[in-house]
């Protein structure tokens, strides 16, 4: 931070573009290497235990696994469920556990580390540090094994879209990878604004907890919702949009662009309540025990 | 005897000052609820009025949810299983070998006064939530069915007390039990009805469950309550659930007093 600082003073009010380029490459440079340390020392970290590594991997696995034996059960019993049918479903549990995981591996392990941080004040070591702080506190540790269960859940999109018979466009693909990028800044800036209760709440344990209750609704059709909670769960906590929107563009179930825009506009402001959130925390927080 | 009241009074107290984070956890617990309801209602509206999926009209399908959600408040282990394994990592446990006091008896004292706390601050949103749904709400199918289901409930309790409670001893043996405590959660999860009643799996594969203890643990309750389970063999279903129960309070005391002899009092 201080250094962008000191870069904007010296600056020339009207400086020339090339210049202005120069410094935000030296920027996104700067914060390359910082995150490219913070990637080393997760690895490291890792390799400690290897075993225990394994064994997340395995329940996160066994967890993913029995969601999916619920959608087989329930199609026991039904043909679709609005107008999704069961590979349908089974591609948007793919898709959710996709989105979910890469979120859970870059930011989940911080946002839950946070409150911990607030309770015996080690966030001022990280408030020191000439850098964004949270960049620093929602970036400092990477979760590899989440990595290998996102990638079982493209796994079994591709083996859902085969007994489908899709054949996805370049466009339709590129378009899946934005989308699946808004549902991830969706789950970061609403995990990181429920962790933010901990600057009020000390105690705040139950978090973990209720992400998962709030999120795993990002599993289920759409359709199945109407309402009061479809509403909120649309407009306020765009659980419904995280990963039916990319689902719909992949299987070619969107009649609208509607959905598409909607999903990009809720993260952009996901994102904006989150960083006010955060600053609003920021300025109350006053450390502990130092 | 008066010692271990005395511990369940402690530990009333102790649970309360948590009661916000009990009324937080209902409020929480509740959208999944209400989320699989929806689902239901869906599959349910894609058929003809009236129609059934394996016994189950719409309103014995949301009765079933709201039933577990129960059974599961009356009878789910909260934190006890971590804090189990962290008295035994941090050493916490050498005192009550130096007292005369039993641990398993100790832990019991605080899971039943955990439950007792968690159904008084629970209680009333949840009582709120099914008076809202009562349209849906089945009535047990008769005053037996229904004594024998609060027994069997019971059981169910202290059934899962124990199986928590074993699990927890492997903190004796490695260091990080989380994840095995998880990975019995998530077969618990499925196999003891907390995702869909059992019976409309397909037959072989719910035969095949009952071999487990994990029946036992929610849906064998809310199947008497529902009247799904009646005569003969409703009576050989509680002599298993007892056996059960029995098996696993063997089981903690095995473990237990094998893991006594490795035990090192790290930092006690």
């Amino acid at each position: 931070m201080s250094e962008a600082r000191n870069l904007k003073s010296s600056a020339p009010v009207f400086a020339l573009p090339a210049s202005r380029i120069r410094r935000l490459g030296s920027i996104i440079a700067r914060y390359g290497r910082i995150y490219a340390a913070l990637w080393k020392n997760s690895v490291t970290r890792e390799t400690m235990f290897k075993g225990n590594f394994l064994l997340w991997i395995v329940v996160e696995l066994l967890w993913f696994g029995l969601q999916l034996c619920f959608v087989g059960v329930l199609y026991l019993h039904t043909k679709q469920i609005g107008t999704w049918t069961q590979w349908q479903v089974v591609m948007l549990m793919g898709a959710s556990h996709f989105i979910q995981l890469t979120f859970q591996a870059f930011f989940l392990v911080n946002c839950v580390n946070l409150s911990e941080l607030v309770r015996t004040g080690k966030l001022d070591f990280l408030l020191l540090m000439p850098v964004n702080s949270r960049f620093v506190v929602s970036l400092r540790q990477v979760d590899l094994g989440a990595f290998v269960n996102a990638a079982s859940g493209l796994a079994v999109m591709a083996y859902a879209g085969r007994q489908l018979g899709l054949a996805p466009t370049f466009t339709q693909v590129l378009g899946f990878a934005v989308l699946c990028l808004a549902g991830i800044l969706i789950h970061y800036s609403l995990m990181l604004l429920l962790a933010t209760i901990s600057f009020w709440t000390v105690r705040a344990q139950g978090i973990v907890w209720g992400y998962y209750n709030l999120f795993n609704i990002a599993r289920l059709p759409d359709e199945a919702f109407h309402g009061l909670f479809r509403a909120l769960f649309t407009f306020a906590i765009p659980m419904l949009l995280v990963s039916n929107v990319p689902v719909r563009l992949l299987v070619n179930k969107l009649t609208s662009p509607i959905p598409l825009l909607l999903l990009i506009l809720m993260s952009a402001a996901c994102f904006a309540v989150s960083e006010l959130g955060w600053r609003a925390s920021i300025r109350r927080y006053t450390s502990a025990s130092s | 005897m008066k010692k271990y009241t005395h511990v369940i009074n402690v530990g009333i107290q102790n649970n309360l000052t948590y009661r916000f984070n009990f009324l937080a956890r209902t409020l929480f617990g509740l959208i999944p609820l209400i989320a699989m309801l929806y689902v239901w209602q869906a599959i349910y509206a894609g058929k003809a009025a009236g129609a059934m999926v394996g016994t189950y009209t719409f309103a014995q399908m949301v009765s079933y949810y709201l039933l577990t959600t129960l059974i599961d408040a009356l009878t789910a282990v909260n934190e006890d299983d971590w804090q189990i394994a962290a008295d035994i990592k941090d050493g916490n446990i050498s005192q009550f070998l130096l007292k005369p006091v039993d641990y398993l008896a100790f832990r019991l004292c605080l899971f039943f006064s955990g439950r007792l706390t968690y159904i008084a601050v629970a209680g009333v949103p949840l009582a709120i939530f099914i008076f809202c749904l009562r349209h849906y709400v089945v009535l047990p199918a008769d005053g037996l069915a229904f004594v024998l289901f609060l027994f069997s409930t019971a059981l169910t309790a202290l059934l899962q007390f124990f199986m928590s409670y074993t699990m927890a001893m492997l903190a004796f043996w490695v260091l990080e039990v989380s994840t095995f405590i998880f990975i019995l959660f998530a077969f618990e999860y499925i196999a003891s009805g907390h995702l869909f009643p059992l019976d409309i799996l397909p037959p072989g594969l719910e035969r095949a469950l009952y071999f487990t203890p994990f029946p036992y643990q929610l849906y064998f309750p809310a199947s008497i309550y529902m009247g799904k389970t009646g005569g003969m063999e409703l009576a050989e279903g509680l002599a298993i659930q007892l056996a059960w129960v029995v098996a696993a309070y063997w089981l903690a005391r095995l473990a237990w007093s094998r893991g006594i002899k490795k035990y090192a009092a790290a930092g006690g």
